[in-house]
């Protein structure tokens, strides 16, 4: 059971977000300028690290606001939250 | 065996009767079932799960291996509950008991009790209401902290602390991330009759703390040897426990077997309520002076250095006889103290760290997880009391005569019956881990959840490897629940209407008046056919359609997804979204959309019209509406925050009535007065705000009127603010009485699309197909990039082959296709021998159709547009029943019905 930092709302239990997988995977620019692995690759592909992870959050029951959120995916400790938009944390890069 | 005149802390004025098995007793005002056996001499309470051995209570708390019962009648009301100990089971004047000998049964009736939760957030939580816990309690209080305190037992050790909420008869079992724990509170169990109406019987509590103390307490160990399972055989703090808190002397004669110095209290408190204590074994060669000679004083011989090793017993099973040695010592109550463990379950839920002490010979806590800091032990679960009682344990007493066959008579886990014999078997084998030993011999699955077995046996298998110790193995993982929880207080109050939302129109309370037959399409309630005079569904099917191809019908459309999607950008975002051309669209006119996920599948699709430049009324399948809200908010959030455009679920704020049939422009007229409803003025695929006359007392409701069909047929969309609903559907009703205007439902809805080969998605799809798979190539724009487009270019997505949407014409007119049928090649073996048999599709749908007069079915079938014309196989319970493949548009192919 999360607690989980939203960035507007602040500290809300788990049920109340939806996860969103990897962040800071956009979708391409140009797709129809991939080759069809580096698409799908796009479309199928998401890291799945032991340890810190950054990843999408999307606070359904509450504000209904996307965030992203670095998360240590061995010990379920959140490191940072920010905004859609924001850069990932400099310490944690 | 007795109960002694004085002393206890019981009420013998509050006497309570029970039966067990049919047989009636009598206990006091604050026993439990096991005192009150005890104190009318019955300690033999069962026998064994397997070996069926006599079996009796062991000890005076929830870790109890032995005495469960399984409660027949609770006078406050409630299920049949199976599997409670005795020992902690309070006891209510009027209870009716059965003995459960290892398994017990589940009440068939329906369960009459309430179960509900609560939430709350404290500072701190802690878990024990014993000394330690009252300590932590208190100074935690004084502090101004906000603290819950939960004790599973009906009573504190002492007074509660000021300011500190306690909860009794409150079990915590599950500690999850962030310090939220769940606690079980029986909140009526005790009572002797039904408690008030709308009281819960069992809370869950769901806590939310800053910092937890875990005074959960430590348990007594019992010793391995011989025959350590006979009816007679108790902790000693449990022998010690009857005599003070019950007044109950468990036997006669007694034997104290004990590895450390705490089981010295009980031969003492024995000898002081009068009963014989015939010696004290103890393990250790050298015992402490204190000790020794007040033992001297009371006449009770000591022997050092020793353990028991074996026990016999009277015909029925009761020990009458201890072993020491090569000696036998007379007695019928053997007390053992094997150490004592600290409960460190919920410690260990919280990823806290668990290590051997050697000199408190326990498990003992050791920091807490990085992740989980703000969480301690307190009191004897700490393991430092047990350091001072200088245990020497003795994991393992084998009989004198050295017979392997023994081993199966030194037990380690009594409910399950599991023995020394089952822990040499698995590490024979070759098993290491303990993980493995417990799952193969079952130690430790049992009621008490090892809590009387684990160690031991992590012991015993220690020296079976050669390893130096427990502490070389470990323990098993700890998972919540940390005891047996109930589904049904699990649930709370989410059972049987309250499992899920219900979700009706505003038109709902007609549907049900005239006895429409519903079903669930998600969480809403739709009407799928409305029955007259007795028909059957499928009689109502032919009638409803016959009616919306022939003359006039209505349905209520109000469930189906609507989002109002606003913004100068709110065209491009659906041009991005939408297969198809959207940012173009004319205002006043409808165009059905298609949209896919990245990987070009479609995903959902709906009609979506444009009320002003910046203003757009989506619609989308009804089960879906939440999902594609959430997508368009995901895209616009995370991938294009530049676009302006924002979205709104209207779903309920609309109603809905379609009107449907050849007819349909003479009902819906009757309603537009001020519209011209001509097919030459107002085309197809376009909508007007109108005012309509709903017969409210002359004035218009505002709404919307258009030209959409799901059927193929002229038809009409009425939308009205949502709780005009009813009043529309009333005056639809009453504009089209005369023409015999007829309700129809979602299973005549579906046929009727099905007959112009419009798939719905989520029946004909299944996140698998493409728009091409579909025959809607038509919808995919070319010019303009969308979500998904460039996955229709991917190998897989543009290959031969593929499986596409068809019909199929069963050869036998009325055979029916069962829909998920799979279809295969015509003269394709369908015996064992040839299986696999390639499978080339399978049916999504499959009705009557009263137009046509025949059966039909929709289906994904391998290269289907290639095989048109051509036959396929369902193989259906043996049979074969052969389909032609046809173009999935059967009914008016040309569209000439559309304009009425």
């Amino acid at each position: 059971m999360l607690l989980i930092r939203c960035p507007w709302c602040g500290d809300r239990p788990e049920p109340e977000f939806v996860y969103g997988g990897q962040a800071h995977v956009p979708y391409p620019a140009d797709p129809e300028s991939l080759s069809d692995r580096e698409w799908a690759e796009y479309v199928f592909f998401r890291s799945n690290p032991k340890g810190s992870f950054a990843e999408r959050w999307v606070h359904s029951a509450g504000c209904r606001r996307w965030f992203n959120a670095i998360r240590d995916t061995v010990n379920n400790d959140f490191l940072a939250v920010y905004k859609p938009g924001e850069s990932m944390p400099e310490a944690l890069r | 065996m007795k109960r002694l005149s004085a002393g206890g802390r019981i009420d013998r004025d509050d006497v309570r009767r029970f039966t067990l098995d049919g047989r009636t007793f009598s206990g006091c005002g604050g026993d439990t079932v096991a005192s009150a056996l005890l104190a009318a001499g019955v300690i033999t309470v069962g026998s064994s799960i397997y070996r069926r051995r006599p079996r009796g209570i062991v000890t005076a708390d929830g870790s109890e291996p032995n005495a469960l019962v399984q409660v027949e009648r609770w006078p406050s009301g409630g299920p049949a509950e199976p599997s409670l100990p005795m020992t902690t089971l309070e006891l209510v004047d009027g209870m009716e008991l059965s003995a459960i000998s290892g398994i017990g049964r589940l009440d068939q009736a329906p369960d009459p009790a309430l179960y509900d939760r609560k939430y709350i957030h404290v500072d701190v939580l802690v878990v024990g209401g014993g000394q330690a816990g009252l300590r932590a309690a208190d100074q935690a209080g004084a502090d101004g902290a906000r603290v819950l305190l939960v004790e599973r037992s009906p009573a504190l050790t002492g007074s509660a602390p000021a300011g500190v909420e306690v909860l009794m008869r409150a079990d915590a079992f599950g500690f999850y991330d962030q310090n939220y724990v769940l606690v079980l509170e029986r909140r009526t169990d005790h009572l002797a009759s039904p408690a008030d109406r709308g009281v819960s019987r069992h809370r869950v509590w769901h806590v939310r703390a800053g910092r937890v103390v875990l005074a959960t307490g430590a348990r007594e160990r019992p010793l391995v040897f011989a025959d350590n399972d006979r009816p007679g055989i108790m902790l000693a703090s449990a022998v010690r426990r009857y005599l003070e808190q019950f007044a109950v002397m468990p036997g006669e004669t007694l034997v104290v077997g004990t590895v450390d110095d705490s089981a010295y209290a009980t031969a003492f408190a024995f000898a002081e309520a009068g009963g014989s204590v015939t010696a004290v074994v103890d393990s250790r060669p050298d015992p402490p002076d204190e000790l020794t000679s007040r033992l001297a004083r009371a006449g009770i011989e000591l022997i050092a250095g020793a353990w028991v090793n074996g026990t016999s017993a009277d015909p029925r099973g009761r020990i009458n006889g201890v072993r020491v040695g090569h000696r036998w010592f007379d007695a019928d109550l053997l007390a053992v103290c094997g150490g004592w463990d600290p409960d460190l379950h919920l410690w260990s839920q919280a990823r806290g760290s668990i290590e051997w002490n050697h000199a408190a010979a326990a498990f003992v806590p050791g920091a807490a997880h990085p992740a989980q800091p703000h969480v301690q032990c307190a009191g004897s679960a700490l393991g430092v009391v047990q350091q001072s009682w200088r245990p020497q344990p003795v994991w393992l007493a084998p009989a004198p005569e050295p017979d392997l066959s023994r081993w199966h008579d030194h037990f380690v886990d009594l409910h399950r019956d599991a023995t020394v014999a089952d822990i040499f078997r698995a590490t024979g084998t070759g098993m290491r881990s303990l993980e493995h030993i417990k799952r193969y011999t079952t130690i430790g699955t049992g009621r008490d959840q090892g809590a009387t077995a684990g160690v031991n046996a992590a012991a015993i298998a220690a020296q079976a490897l050669g390893l130096a110790g427990p502490g070389a193995l470990g323990t098993t993982t700890f998972r919540a629940p940390s005891h047996p929880v109930t589904f049904a207080a699990l649930a709370g109050r989410e059972v049987g209407p309250l499992a899920d939302p219900v979700r009706i129109t505003p038109i709902h309370p007609w549907h049900v008046r005239v006895g429409a037959v519903f079903e669930n399409v998600g969480q809403w309630k739709r009407p799928r056919y409305y029955p007259q005079h007795h028909e059957t569904m499928d009689d109502a099917v032919l009638r409803e359609c016959r009616a919306a191809r022939s003359s006039v019908a209505m349905m209520d459309a109000s469930t189906l997804g609507t989002i109002e999607i606003v913004g100068p950008d709110a065209g491009e975002f659906l041009n991005r979204i939408y297969t198809n051309a959207f940012a173009k669209l004319a205002m006043g006119s409808a165009r059905y959309g298609l949209m896919c996920t990245p990987d070009g599948m479609v995903m959902d699709d709906g009609v979506t019209m444009r009320l002003a430049a910046d203003r757009f009324l989506m619609s989308t399948t009804t089960g879906n509406a939440a999902h594609v809200l959430d997508w368009l908010e995901e895209w616009s959030q995370t991938e294009w925050p530049q676009l302006a455009v924002t979205f709104t679920s209207v779903t309920e704020q609309w109603s809905t009535v379609a009107v449907v049939g050849p007819r349909s422009r003479e009902v819906v007229s009757q309603l537009v007065p001020a519209v011209d409803v001509r097919a030459e003025v107002f085309p197809f695929m376009t909508f007007r705000q109108a005012g309509l006359r709903l017969g409210l007392g002359g004035d218009m409701v505002s709404g919307l009127v258009s030209r959409i069909s799901f059927s193929g047929e002229l038809a009409f969309e009425l939308k009205v603010p949502g709780w005009y609903g009813l009043a529309l559907w009333e005056a639809v009703f009453a504009a089209g009485h005369d023409l015999g205007i007829t309700p129809y439902g979602t299973e005549t809805m579906h046929v009727l699309r099905a007959e112009k080969g419009y798939p719905i998605i989520g029946q004909d799809t299944d996140g698998t197909v493409t728009p091409h798979d579909l025959g809607m190539s038509w919808a995919v724009s070319k010019a303009k990039h969308f979500v998904g487009k460039r996955s229709l270019r991917r190998a897989d997505t543009s290959r031969e082959g593929r499986r596409q949407l068809v019909a199929l014409l069963p050869v036998d007119r009325d055979a029916r296709l069962p829909e998920g049928a799979q279809l295969v090649e015509p003269g394709a073996a369908l015996t064992p021998g040839s299986a696999p048999v390639p499978m080339i599709g399978h049916v999504t749908s499959s009705y009557v159709s009263a137009a046509l007069e025949r059966t039909f079915a929709l289906a994904l079938v391998a290269d289907g547009r290639n095989r048109i014309g051509r036959t396929v196989v369902a193989p259906i319970n043996g049979a074969a029943i052969e389909a032609v493949v046809a173009d999935p548009v059967l009914y008016d192919p040309e569209g000439a019905r559309r304009d009425g």
